[in-house]
């Protein structure tokens, strides 16, 4: 009785909405290959942080006043007098390094495994997009607390515009809405962080879904699961019920439904993210000075600037190749260039083999070095400047950029060992 | 439906002219959207000139003034600091302040209306921190010159009249605010002499 009011009510729903049909295609008959190892933990992960975000950002608005005068007691408030209002700061808090954690990772995923070659460029670019947002929207996120590291962290950042020709300086003041960093620019970033930055987040998100199903998804082979129509014999087909939209137009072999076999592998990483979140969360939420720096805990001073201005982890990198050039203008232009690299990356590689583990050593090599690099950019990042460091910085630099221009030389005619047809098992 | 014939030309105006006009709209809808990011009012109101008591100020010490929200860093210089300033052009980007980083009264070699008193915003010309003052003690940042500024961002460097030193990344020198001085010790940051 009850289930026949159920599919009635489905049935009901579907003539004028087609939620079970968006469910087939996505979820329950959505055609994954059958190998997805670790890596593929990250896209969900990405997902769990981003809705984190949102739950914890939705609440921590009700008790934060965005203004100049407000903002700093306002989060003393939260974290000493709202019941729970801690736990909702540092679950926001720690969750924005996590996300960077996760989509470090899942980048790193599309770089090893060759997720970004054709035909996948527009989902590469859309993840970009989604990482470049994201930027955004921590470092306006990173304003509001109002702490001294916030004020000058943003007066640092906002300042690079300042850079460009003629018009830098009116751009500045109006970024700014003021002389200095002021009520008005946190006011302003606030609108961005908690309205702006969310719903083109979200829309971008949807889009990078969409993309990734039209084209399906990679797999740690880089072998092509869709072959086309007519050319597998039946016997060899995958044995599971796919959306039509997938078998009409290819032969689906390898590949298992995403609902339950992903799902089920993805709740699995779920729990042993969360494990290693909360233990983050609960016993270093400042992360020892990286995720919530020292200063942060003195109201925004502009008569003082703290010893050392250090950008969040996160941002480490891209900090250090702005700071390695002695030229403000240049610098500027070198690291908006870094990630300019990253979205052009589908076009520097002209190979059509994608895993890395039917590429040649060289690139495994050019992989690793790029990895290091980047790593070492970001520790520098975070600490002060001295002639060392912007030495082994200058090198890390040549390592970045070098990776995506001796990719473009080597892959068109590279060394590659015989990708297999299909999926051993 | 009618039976008129299709006139494609008309058509394609019609449409061009739609576009045309709804593109006028959507500019002319963005300029409240953009103009309200501009300082408002009151922010505007709030740059008025400050006044600053120099009289007490030491030989060699520097005291912070604030100005439209940003820190002015006014140093009464000595006569060991002001002949200093001579001996390093070679090492400066812009010795002779051709930038027009001060108004035209501080173009001279103090960058100031009396040699004695520097006033200078205490923003760094890279990225805008605030430099601090070594007096005495900057020779471990450049050899043969014992005062100057260091900013601890990003290693600029600047002598004691704001001139920023070659090799670091701050482009320019400290800008030199509007300014004048109402007596001998009364200094006011932000209007220049006879505007006030």
């Amino acid at each position: 009785m009850l289930m026949k009011l159920a599919t009635d009510f489905m049935g009901w729903i579907d003539k004028r909405l087609p939620v079970t049909e968006a469910w087939n295609k996505h979820v329950g008959q959505y055609p994954a290959p059958k190998n997805f190892n670790f890596w593929y933990f990250f896209g969900s992960l990405a997902m769990l942080v981003l809705v984190n975000q949102i739950l914890t950002g939705i609440w921590l608005t009700m008790n934060y006043e965005p203004s100049g005068d407000g903002a700093f007691a306002s989060i003393e408030y939260i974290m000493r007098d709202v019941d729970y209002g801690w736990l909702l700061r540092y679950m926001h808090s720690t969750g924005a390094s996590a996300f960077f954690v996760v989509v470090y990772m899942h980048m790193m995923r599309g770089l090893m495994y060759g997720s970004y070659q054709k035909p996948r460029e527009l989902l590469w670019i859309f993840g970009m997009l989604i990482y470049l947002v994201l930027m955004a929207e921590a470092f306006m996120g990173y304003l509001l607390p109002w702490g001294n590291m916030s004020f000058w962290g943003a007066q640092v950042i906002i300042s690079l515009f300042g850079a460009i020709p003629i018009i830098g300086d009116d751009l500045t003041l109006w970024i700014r809405g003021d002389y200095v960093i002021s009520g008005a620019t946190l006011n302003r970033f606030f609108a961005l962080h908690v309205i702006a930055m969310p719903l083109v987040l979200v829309i971008l998100v949807f889009l990078h879904i969409l993309a990734l199903h039209e084209v399906g998804s990679n797999n740690p082979e880089g072998v092509d699961t869709k072959k086309p129509k007519g050319s597998v014999k039946p016997e060899e087909l995958s044995k599971f019920k796919f959306h039509k939209q997938y078998t009409d137009k290819y032969d689906i072999v390898d590949s298992i439904p995403f609902h339950p076999y992903y799902s089920v592998k993805d709740i699995m990483g779920v729990a042993g993210f969360l494990i290693l979140f909360c233990w983050v969360m609960f016993f270093f939420p400042e992360g020892g000075g990286y995720f919530i720096e020292a200063p942060n805990f003195t109201p925004a001073n502009s008569l003082k600037t703290p010893e050392h201005i250090a950008p969040v982890w996160y941002f480490g990198p891209f900090y250090t190749i702005l700071r390695v050039v002695p030229d403000k203008l240049g610098g500027m232009l070198l690291m908006f260039a870094a990630i300019g690299m990253l979205f052009a990356l589908p076009w520097f590689d002209r190979g059509t083999v994608k895993s890395v583990r039917y590429r040649s050593k060289l690139h495994l090599v050019n992989l690793i070095q790029f990895s290091i690099c980047f790593v070492i950019l970001g520790a520098l990042g975070t600490m002060p400047a001295s002639p060392t460091a912007n030495l082994i910085g200058v090198i890390t630099t040549c390592g970045y950029f070098g990776f995506f221009i001796s990719l473009w030389f080597y892959s068109k005619n590279e060394n590659t060992k015989p990708v297999p047809e299909r999926i051993a098992d | 439906m009618s039976n008129v014939p299709v006139n494609n030309g008309r058509r394609r105006f019609l449409t061009a002219a739609t576009a045309v006009v709804g593109g006028a709209g959507v500019v002319g809808a963005a300029v409240p959207f953009i103009a309200s990011w501009n300082p408002s009012a009151r922010a505007k109101a709030a740059g008025a000139p400050v006044e600053v008591n120099v009289g007490k100020i030491q030989p060699g010490q520097l005291i912070r003034a604030e100005w439209r929200g940003k820190p002015v860093y006014v140093v009464r210089r000595t006569e060991e600091t002001i002949n200093e300033l001579a001996t390093h052009d070679d090492q400066l980007r812009d010795p002779s302040s051709e930038m027009a980083q001060q108004p035209e009264y501080a173009t001279n070699a103090y960058r100031s209306i009396k040699p004695e008193f520097l006033v200078a915003l205490g923003v760094c010309t890279h990225l805008g921190c605030a430099p601090t003052h070594h007096g005495g003690d900057f020779e471990q940042f450049v050899e043969g010159v014992p005062n100057g500024f260091f900013c601890p961002c990003h290693g600029s460097k600047f002598d004691m009249a704001g001139r920023v030193f070659q090799g670091v990344p701050a482009p320019l020198n400290l800008v030199v605010p509007e300014h004048s001085f109402v007596n001998d010790d009364t200094l006011l940051i932000g209007v220049s002499q006879g505007d006030a």
